[in-house]
């Protein structure tokens, strides 16, 4: 029986380093290609030794698709394809085409300028990688090669977000890569079609979180983040320089401008005013209220929110800053963090997920003496508050795109394996599906029952569909044709073609049956006894009393002769061929009984 | 229906609509008839020997008599020229089905046509005028008036929310989405190069694939290039849209155009450019970007009027997707991928929605001017042609290729202005045509008449016409064509547990042949094919069952037979079988087998068996299935 084989390499039952190995229909695809953002050593990258030990993975791989351009997602890709050694195609949106390497390119220079790790992915490695992208549009369908064709929709996760269809024949598999079911400041909600893949492979980030309505969060953000500044304080808010930073700054934006409010907002500079020329170009990709409005007013045109500079961070009085990374783990977020932990007065909102291992992981779970780097001791007085602003479904949305979707299999990646279970069971309940969770290097195998498809006369089919015109009729209707297979061509014709295209003729295989019956009457009565007999019986069939004197029940013959010795017994001649076999057996059985007594 | 556009030629006919009072147009006399009667005076005005209609112009819809148009299920819009009577069909007709189009073709769309019904509602007009329509009129009408078709079909223009309803009923569909239609056809539409986001359409099912092939260009401007490796396999390609000016190469126009502007404005005078707000008008500010500092005109004021010129503008930045390799690794870096990012912000190029407003306290001469309509009939460009017309230092350059520049320039007769015609038609040329078939190697070509012989004025030009094997059929309006082709086969699935339970027999080498009984179900134009349902045990009642009852349930068919039977053989096997007084005789045809205690008689001949016996059931069960051991079933 098929089957479709899912091996994570990473994400599996974990956040951080997504890459997934599907193997459907004798093609194998690889889902994303991301990093770990936990670990500095090996684990940081997927272990592609278990594709193949030696040899290109060009020959072990049919494609790639990155679903969009976080660093979990595709950060892995130039080692994967330049170190480790990929030439096939890469599929991306066109926005995860136009962001990805500057991304990459600022993780390559954290971890070579600033730690000065060698043996690390070059910027040319990039510029190489990024040649083997192919672009895709959305809904666009792409044939890979000739079975298999793979189609992307919008997931609403951050710019050029998508999740990917994978198709062979009719066995497919949904990859969901991160997702959002609820539009948001400037982005629109993930959506799928009923497609009925095979598989669905959803992130699970929030499995066990249903998160109240973006609004009152929203609102709390506001009001925090206008305490703080009011009394004084510093706000900082790590984030990724695209994504949740444009609609914070959104939100930010529209509540000064409401309430004249005059401390200074920065945002780190380098990728930001970049990152923000991304959304105005793209701006098809973002929600539709901003789609409708661009032409009047760009709301990635921010007049509150200026530019930062290291030096600012020592200005006394308030302000309020957004520093990549989101997680805290380096760069300049890392460094305003260290300035300004030590004063109770300053606040750190944390607006997404934290990896664990980094010390935005750290400061939330409640760790306020924090080891830093050459044994300082950093203590944290400023007050830290979590948001979850982070653009994943939560646990209602992700059973809102299984129903979308209908999958007949789920399968759970990049979340915790607790949460997962909790979810699983809940799937696996609501949707009576089998719901998996594999971890990383665990091989999941599902079984698939594929229809055949095959090519029917339509001579056949017209005749089929015409004579069993009523949908809803009692009687299913048998369809009888004959299957030719020749060489890998399956066609299903009439009977009668067949014969005709294999120079055989029909063999015509006819019974006739003699039946007594006692009738004194005369011939043509008796004829006619009968056949209203058989009009009574037969209400659903034809039956034809002839000129001839003879009857016909479809095309069945019936004809009465009267016996050569005994007047008063007539014989009945029932004949039929081998294709009316039970009416005319049912006949026979009938008439042999006798004529019911009072004509009606 | 593939594409609904508009026929704006009708609008020639037409007086201009002024945006001030022109002294000029109101004062032209009356058309007077022959005989001297004088009822038309009203509708008709004569300009420098022309006829025209004074009244608010009308536009000449697609055929809308010919069908049903509310059995209509699906509109395929190929670029966005070709929807502009999309609300005379969704909304008069009672048509209730989907359209779909490229994003880019709906919003540049909306563009156009919101600039459409901007200019014709900005200067409303009392009269409408309807007698000249009268057949018996229009007859002694002088040309062109008089050979105009269909002028009882003539519409007023549509308002905004009419579009807004018609836009609402729009799909939005991307490059190479596979659309499946009701489950019988799939269409999908690919990049045709002509425009943003302008497409060319595969219809198709399992077996039969047609080609829309309208408004494509192998140039490379801005739009994505012309997607030809899917127009393969094609059984039938439907060729339209092709250049409207197949003489003129669009490069050699446009160093044309821009060394006449050069010209003009070094001499002083102002140079008028009637364009659409969308479409070459990016190519041309392009262009200029390049030419206007090599040629000096770095301080000469370019201005775009037009009520969606700012709309145009912007929109044509954030296509990056559909837009040629260039602009999109442009929009990587990130760059807005049209130069005229760059003329804006350095103040080289500005636009304004109409003349009035801030336009008149920024306007400085000379200057160059770009708006619409390129009929001008209607749109600011009136009133350029009206304040520059007089002045033999101006020039109105014409590129837009719709419309005829002679008859357009008619009403503003006797004109000092200089007129050049540098017409930039992008789409196939009858070279690129004849290069395209020969690669995409459809089974048939249909086009339109016109592209089937020589250009009526130039009949010596062979060149000039579709040349493909077989020749191309041709159709005209309303008239209706049948494709030639026949559909044999159609896709349907079995289900695996039917799949499992047939018997494949080797009938000949490499040939094999299952017989299949099932139950056919059809949903949503998708055929699936069942194990039959077990037969319903017969509920053990004590009832005393009725005749009818019995009745067999199902119609099913038995299989056909093939094959024949060896004498010897089958008497051997009947002996086996206890049947011990067989005797044989042999007929002209065939045999006679007899079973003399049973009173049966079997007829065998080469293509056909015939057991005929008294009714005893179980023996005649009996002979058929022995019978039928060595007959193949089909």
């Amino acid at each position: 029986m098929p089957e479709i084989k899912v091996t994570p390499l990473g994400a599996g039952q974990d956040v951080g380093r997504s890459c997934i190995l599907v193997s459907i229909a004798g093609k194998n695809v690889m889902l994303d290609c991301g990093m770990h953002m936990g670990y500095n050593d090996d684990r940081r990258f997927p272990d592609f030794s278990y594709i193949t030990q030696n040899g290109r993975l060009t020959d072990f791989l049919d494609c790639v698709i990155i679903s969009h351009f976080h660093l979990d997602h595709c950060g892995a890709l130039p080692y994967f394809s330049e170190m480790v050694g990929y030439d096939g195609p890469i599929y991306m949106t066109h926005p995860t085409k136009a962001i990805c390497p500057i991304l990459l390119e600022d993780y390559r220079k954290i971890t070579v300028d600033k730690k000065g790790e060698t043996n690390f992915f070059t910027s040319q490695m990039i510029k190489d990688c990024m040649k083997k992208v192919v672009a895709v549009h959305l809904h666009q369908t792409v044939q890979v090669d000739e079975e298999l064709e793979i189609k992307a929709y919008y997931a609403g996760h951050v710019l050029g977000a998508a999740m990917f269809q994978i198709k062979v024949g009719c066995e497919s598999v949904v990859y969901t890569g991160d997702y959002n079911m609820t539009p948001d400041r400037h982005l629109g909600a993930a959506w799928l079609d009923k497609c009925r893949p095979d598989l669905l492979i959803t992130e699970s980030t929030y499995a066990t979180t249903i998160r109240d309505s973006k609004r009152c969060r929203e609102r709390d953000f506001l009001k925090k983040v206008h305490e703080t500044v009011e009394r004084g304080g510093k706000v900082l808010i790590p984030v990724f320089a695209l994504g949740r930073a444009q609609e914070l700054c959104i939100l930010l934006e529209t509540f000064w401008e409401r309430m004249n409010l005059k401390a200074p907002i920065y945002f780190s500079t380098g990728l930001t005013e970049k990152a923000n020329h991304y959304y105005k170009l793209f701006i098809t990709w973002t929600n539709q209220k901003i789609r409708k409005t661009f032409v009047q007013r760009n709301m990635f045109e921010f007049k509150h929110i200026k530019a930062f500079d290291r030096a600012f961070a020592d200005n006394p009085g308030p302000m309020v800053v957004f520093a990549t990374p989101g997680m805290l783990h380096a760069g300049q977020s890392l460094q305003i963090f260290r300035k300004w932990a030590g004063n109770e007065k300053n606040m750190v909102i944390m607006p997404g997920y934290c990896v664990q291992g980094t010390v935005g992981h750290k400061i939330l779970s409640g760790q306020r003496k924090l080891e830093m780097e050459g044994r300082q001791i950093l203590e944290v007085k400023m007050q830290v508050e979590y948001m979850s602003f982070s653009a994943h479904a939560d646990a209602k949305g992700i059973m809102q795109l299984i129903r979308q979707a209908e999958p007949r299999n789920v399968l759970l990646v990049h979340g915790e394996a607790k949460k997962m279970e909790f979810l699983k069971q809940k799937i696996e309940q609501e949707f009576h599906v089998s719901c998996f969770m594999p971890a990383n290097g665990e091989t999941t195998t599902i079984l698939t029952n594929p229809c055949i498809p095959v090519d029917i006369s339509l001579g056949l089919l017209k005749r089929e569909t015409a004579t069993g015109a009523a949908p809803e009729a009692k009687r299913p209707r048998l369809m009888h044709g004959s299957l030719l297979m020749k060489d890998n061509s399956f066609r299903l014709v009439s009977p009668e073609q067949a014969l005709k295209e294999l120079g055989l003729a029909e063999h015509q295989l006819r019974f006739t049956c003699r039946v007594h019956i006692q009738d004194p009457r005369k011939e043509h009565e008796t004829v006619l006894r009968v056949y209203n007999h058989l009009k009574g019986v037969l209400k659903d069939y034809s039956v034809q009393h002839l000129p001839d004197g003879s009857i016909t029940v479809e095309s069945i013959l019936i004809q009465a002769t009267a016996h050569s010795e005994d007047q008063a017994t007539k014989v009945l001649l029932v004949s039929w061929t081998y294709q009316d076999e039970e009416l005319g057996s049912f006949l026979t059985s009938l008439l042999k009984k006798g004529l019911p007594q009072s004509p009606p | 229906m593939l594409d609904c556009g508009l026929d704006m030629t009708s609008t020639l006919n037409f007086l201009p609509l002024p945006l001030v009072q022109s002294p000029r147009l109101s004062k032209l006399p009356s058309w007077v008839l022959k005989d001297g009667s004088m009822f038309l005076d009203k509708e008709l005005k004569e300009c420098s020997g022309h006829v025209f209609v004074d009244s608010v112009p009308e536009f000449c819809l697609p055929e809308t008599e010919l069908l049903d148009l509310s059995t209509v299920d699906v509109i395929l819009i190929s670029n966005y020229h070709c929807m502009m009577a999309l609300p005379y069909i969704t909304e008069y007709t009672g048509f209730t089905g989907t359209v779909y189009a490229t994003e880019p073709t709906v919003q540049i769309g909306r563009l156009l046509m919101e600039e459409l019904v901007n200019s014709i509602e900005r200067v409303p007009k009392a009269q409408s005028a309807s007698m000249w329509k009268n057949k018996e009129v229009q007859r002694l009408l002088p040309a062109p008036l008089k050979d105009a078709v269909e002028v009882s079909m003539w519409r007023k223009c549509y308002t905004m929310p009419e579009v807004n309803a018609a836009l609402s009923k729009i799909q939005l569909v991307g490059y190479s989405q596979k659309i499946e239609l009701f489950g019988a056809v799939q269409v999908t539409p690919l990049s045709s190069g002509y425009a943003l986001g302008s497409s060319n359409w595969i219809i198709q099912s399992h077996y039969e694939k047609v080609s829309y092939v309208s408004g494509s260009s192998l140039l490379t401007t801005h739009p994505q290039p012309m997607d030809q490796a899917s127009l393969k396999n094609s059984d039938v390609l439907i060729l339209t849209g092709l250049t409207q000016i197949p003489t003129a190469n669009p490069d050699g126009m446009v160093g044309e155009f821009c060394s006449n502007l050069a010209m003009t404005v070094r001499n002083g005078g102002n140079v008028l450019v009637p364009c659409y707000p969308s479409g070459v008008i990016y190519d041309l500010l392009e262009c200029l970007y390049q030419y206007i500092d090599s040629a000096g005109l770095s301080n000469v004021p370019f201005y775009f009027i037009s009520p969606v010129a700012n709309s145009s503008l912007e929109f044509s930045q954030i296509f990056a997707e559909w837009l040629c390799h260039n602009k999109q690794t442009k929009v990587y870096l990130p760059e807005p991928p049209f130069p005229h990012a760059e003329l804006i912000q350095t103040n080289k190029l500005k636009h304004y929605p109409s003349i009035h407003g801030d336009f008149s306290n920024d306007f400085k001469q000379p200057c160059v001017v770009f708006t619409g309509h390129p009929s001008l009939r209607f749109g600011d460009v009136v009133h350029f042609m009206e304040l520059w017309g007089k002045s033999s230092l101006n020039t109105v350059i014409f590129t837009e290729p719709d419309f005829s520049y002679l008859d357009a320039l008619a009403p503003y007769q006797p004109l000092a202005m200089k007129c050049v015609y540098c017409p930039i038609d992008t789409r196939l040329n009858f070279i690129q045509v004849s290069k395209l078939l020969k690669e995409v190697q459809p089974l048939h070509v249909v086009c339109p008449e016109q592209y089937t012989q020589p250009p009526p004025t130039q009949s010596h030009r062979t060149d000039l016409m579709v040349d493909c094997q077989p020749p191309a059929m041709s159709y005209r309006r309303a008239e209706v064509l049948t494709l030639p082709y026949k559909r044999r086969y159609e896709k349907i699935e079995i289900m695996p547990d039917l799949a499992d339970s047939l018997v494949p027999l080797e009938i000949k080498p490499g040939i094999s042949l299952a017989t299949v009984s099932a139950v056919l179900h059809t949903k949503d134009n998708k055929h699936v094919l069942q194990l039959p349902p077990k037969p319903p045990q017969p509920p053990a009642s004590k009832k005393r069952k009725r005749v009818s009852d019995d009745v067999p349930e199902c119609k099913s068919l038995k299989p056909l037979l093939s094959g024949s039977i060896p004498m010897d053989q089958f008497v051997q096997t009947l002996e086996k079988h206890g049947f011990s007084d067989v005797k044989v005789e042999d007929t002209a045809k065939g045999h006679i087998v007899l079973l003399q205690e049973a009173e049966t008689l079997i007829q065998l001949e080469e293509d056909s068996t015939h057991i005929i016996c008294d009714n005893d059931e179980p023996l005649r069960v009996k002979l058929r299935d022995l019978v039928l051991k060595f007959l193949q079933k089909f």
